[in-house]
């Protein structure tokens, strides 16, 4: 029991990256762009927040870090991060009519290039003389827990004890949810994404919708890197230690049917089966097995994939247009 | 009832019909000559460095002594085969990124061959064994997302993509099965003192082999594409699948064997790495080729011969990444970032090559 109870928390603590990543996918993909460029996104919205701060916390010194600062100077260079990749990626697959999966695979090789580069020669780029990137200060204010949490025992453990991002992005897949559940615009934007000719038609500006989905889809994403790095790694930053995290993202997206608020508990899931092996005693015999258990959430996603289609219930289904770019003189 | 006059905007758009074909290499080739002063301008930003250094730096590493030319080489013909193993797939725009899981199946195949009856049988038997059992295993993992398209039509892009990741886990987990010593996590270099389902040496060149059957592929699906029935229903379910209904092609079928065909070639690009150049299995053996594989057949714009320029000049802008990397003390994935922005650069000229843009016309605005 009370291995189950430590359990929870770090996989939750996996499952949030994960969560910022498919919230923002789906975003993106309800407007019809497929963005395969997500695990290059999620990178580049770490490591921009990860500049921000080496720079902000290279310039305090020894001294004490302004918490408010030391938070808004990473968020909003992760976000500024990511939405340039977004624009790159809107105006390419939207004003040019690129082909999104190529376009995509383009944006994941730049931006993971993009993240292991800067990570990996920061320090010597600006001589700065420290071993390793190490922004401890930083990441002390994003793990902040509420003053309350460590009174309430194991409750608090289980729902208090964690940074604030990560109580954001289950508010951001709530919101999104709602969004695009119950409210015009997220009708508009799902129209867009199933027939944008039929959207035009109804006097909807495709464009303007395709873009500005895309690019909040990116800035959430990113959201996710940042908050590997600063919350999970402890503000560490280490090449390719971000991993397959963004395709399980996009994994996530199919198996949560398109559903933000389903992701919440789909992404704590997933987090649990990213880490399961670790938990699961195999014995030092048998090692191979734990990659097995890896493999678990890719062969559950493409069950539910096989079955959806399967089934062939229409809520079920991705969008109707999604991958396909829309020109409206092509019909 | 609408007021306000109406002004024709001012960027009009129209599908260009077929450009002549030079016309659309000088677009291109201006479009890569942007990148790489762009390229520049962010190297010297970033780094400090001088760029023209970074680009002689870069073909010196990919063509610096003879052993890096034929290494070059040899990663050029890998990468091709895998984008013409794409290719087949993409004409009946059945979006197959499930390339880097077909090539580690492929090397599985292989290895587990080697490994488990390496010691018992005479080279060519064991030899040929490997070569089917990796275009098998290759072409299972083509198949399965080919078969869930035809029957229930499921995404073919997210199945192939699960695909990948799921042979990857295979891969660890034989890897660990396998590992010598126990507890290294590594396979290690298989059979290395009986040489024991090693491809052989051709002209005494270890480099030669790839480049042979990357050339016989390139005239192969050159060949099936263009001249051969099978690669006439291709291009049909490709162009449009309710004329191929109507003429009587069997949809489901062409799409399950192109996928076969698809990934059995990965499968043997699986045996060659395995076989013929590492001689061990690791999970990342394929190393991102099956996703580069993608961007190197649509740049090519699914022309084999065209893809042979193209995957020359991904291997090139990566070799010579690794070089600036010891050069200049710099990350190994500077290189990945100027082959983004050179990419970028190639997928959006497509735009002026496929689309005309005709401004608004001064004395017309009163229409």
């Amino acid at each position: 029991m009370l291995g189950f109870l430590a359990f929870i928390p770090r996989a939750v603590a996996q499952g949030i990256p994960l969560l910022f990543g498919c919230t923002g996918e789906i975003v993106t993909e309800k407007s019809g762009n497929l963005n395969l460029g997500l695990p290059g996104v999620m990178y580049v919205g770490a490591i921009s927040g990860v500049i921000g701060s080496f720079f902000y916390e290279n310039s305090v010194g020894t001294g004490d870090v302004n918490t408010a600062l030391a938070i808004l100077i990473p968020l909003l260079c992760s976000m500024a991060g990511s939405l340039v990749m977004g624009l790159i990626y809107s105006f390419l697959v939207v004003t040019l009519r690129a082909n999104q999966n190529v376009t995509g695979l383009a944006m994941t090789t730049f931006g993971v290039g993009f993240g292991n580069f800067f990570g990996g020669s920061l320090i010597k780029l600006y001589k700065a003389d420290i071993p390793s990137i190490s922004l401890s200060k930083t990441s002390a204010c994003f793990r902040m827990q509420l003053p309350f949490a460590d009174d309430l025992g194991v409750i608090g453990q289980l729902i208090f004890s964690y940074g604030f991002l990560a109580y954001t992005a289950i508010i951001i897949a709530i919101v999104v949810a709602y969004v695009l559940k119950k409210t015009r615009v997220g009708l508009n934007l799902r129209a867009v994404g199933e027939n944008p000719a039929t959207a035009d038609a109804a006097g909807i500006n495709v464009s303007k919708y395709k873009y500005i989905s895309t690019c909040i889809g990116c800035v959430i994403a990113g959201l996710g890197g940042l908050y590997y790095v600063m919350d999970y790694a402890c503000g560490i930053w280490s090449n390719d230690a971000f991993g397959d995290r963004g395709w399980l993202a996009i994994a996530l997206v199919i198996f949560t049917l398109w559903k933000s608020d389903l992701g919440i508990f789909a992404s704590i899931l997933f987090g649990g089966l990213y880490i399961l092996h670790l938990y699961i005693p195999t014995g030092m015999e048998h090692m191979e097995l734990k990659e097995l258990y890896k493999m678990i959430p890719y062969v559950v996603t493409m069950i539910v994939l096989i079955f959806t289609s399967m089934r062939n219930r229409r809520e079920d289904q991705p969008p109707q247009s999604l991958g396909l770019n829309y020109f409206r003189e092509e019909r | 009832m609408n007021t306000k006059a109406q002004k024709e905007p001012l960027i009009h758009l129209t599908k260009r019909g077929a450009m002549p074909v030079y016309k659309a290499m000088i677009i291109r080739a201006l479009a890569v000559v942007l990148a790489l002063i762009v390229c520049a301008v962010i190297t010297g930003l970033t780094t400090g460095i001088d760029p023209i250094a970074v680009y002689t730096s870069i073909i010196s590493g990919a063509f610096g002594t003879a052993r890096k030319t034929w290494i070059t080489l040899q990663d050029v013909s890998i990468l091709l085969t895998i984008s013409l193993a794409l290719t087949l797939a993409f004409r009946m725009r059945f979006w197959n990124i499930g390339g880097e899981g077909q090539v580690l199946m492929g090397g599985l195949g292989a290895a587990a061959c080697m490994i488990c009856i390496g010691d018992r049988l005479p080279a060519p038997v064991l030899i040929l064994l490997m070569l089917i059992s990796s275009l098998t295993l290759g072409a299972l993992w083509g198949l399965i997302p080919a078969v869930c398209k035809a029957v229930w039509n499921t995404n073919e892009t997210l199945s192939t993509l699960m695909m990948n990741y799921i042979a990857t886990q295979i891969v660890l987990f034989f890897t660990i099965l396998w590992e010598v010593p126990k507890g290294s996590g590594k396979i290690g270099i298989i059979n290395q003192d009986s040489h024991a389902g090693w491809l052989p040496q051709i002209f005494g060149s270890k480099y030669l082999l790839p480049i042979i059957i990357a050339t016989a592929i390139t005239v192969f699906v050159y060949i099936y594409i263009k001249y051969t029935k099978h690669g006439y229903e291709i291009r049909v379910v490709g162009e449009s699948p309710r004329t191929s209904i109507y003429v009587g092609i069997n949809v489901k079928k062409v799409i399950i064997r192109t996928m076969i065909v698809s990934g059995a070639i990965c499968g043997l690009v699986g045996l060659i790495l395995v076989g013929g150049i590492n001689h061990t299995l690791t999970a990342t053996i394929s190393d991102g080729r099956g996703f580069t594989a993608v961007l190197v057949s649509w740049m090519a714009q699914f022309n084999p011969f065209a893809m042979i320029l193209t995957s020359f000049v991904i291997v090139f802008m990566d070799r010579g990444a690794g070089e600036i990397a010891t050069q200049f003390d710099l990350n190994q994935s500077f290189g990945d970032i100027l082959t983004g922005i050179i990419l970028f650069f190639i997928i959006g000229c497509e735009f002026f090559i496929n689309y005309q843009i005709r401004l608004r016309k001064k004395g017309h605005r009163e229409a």
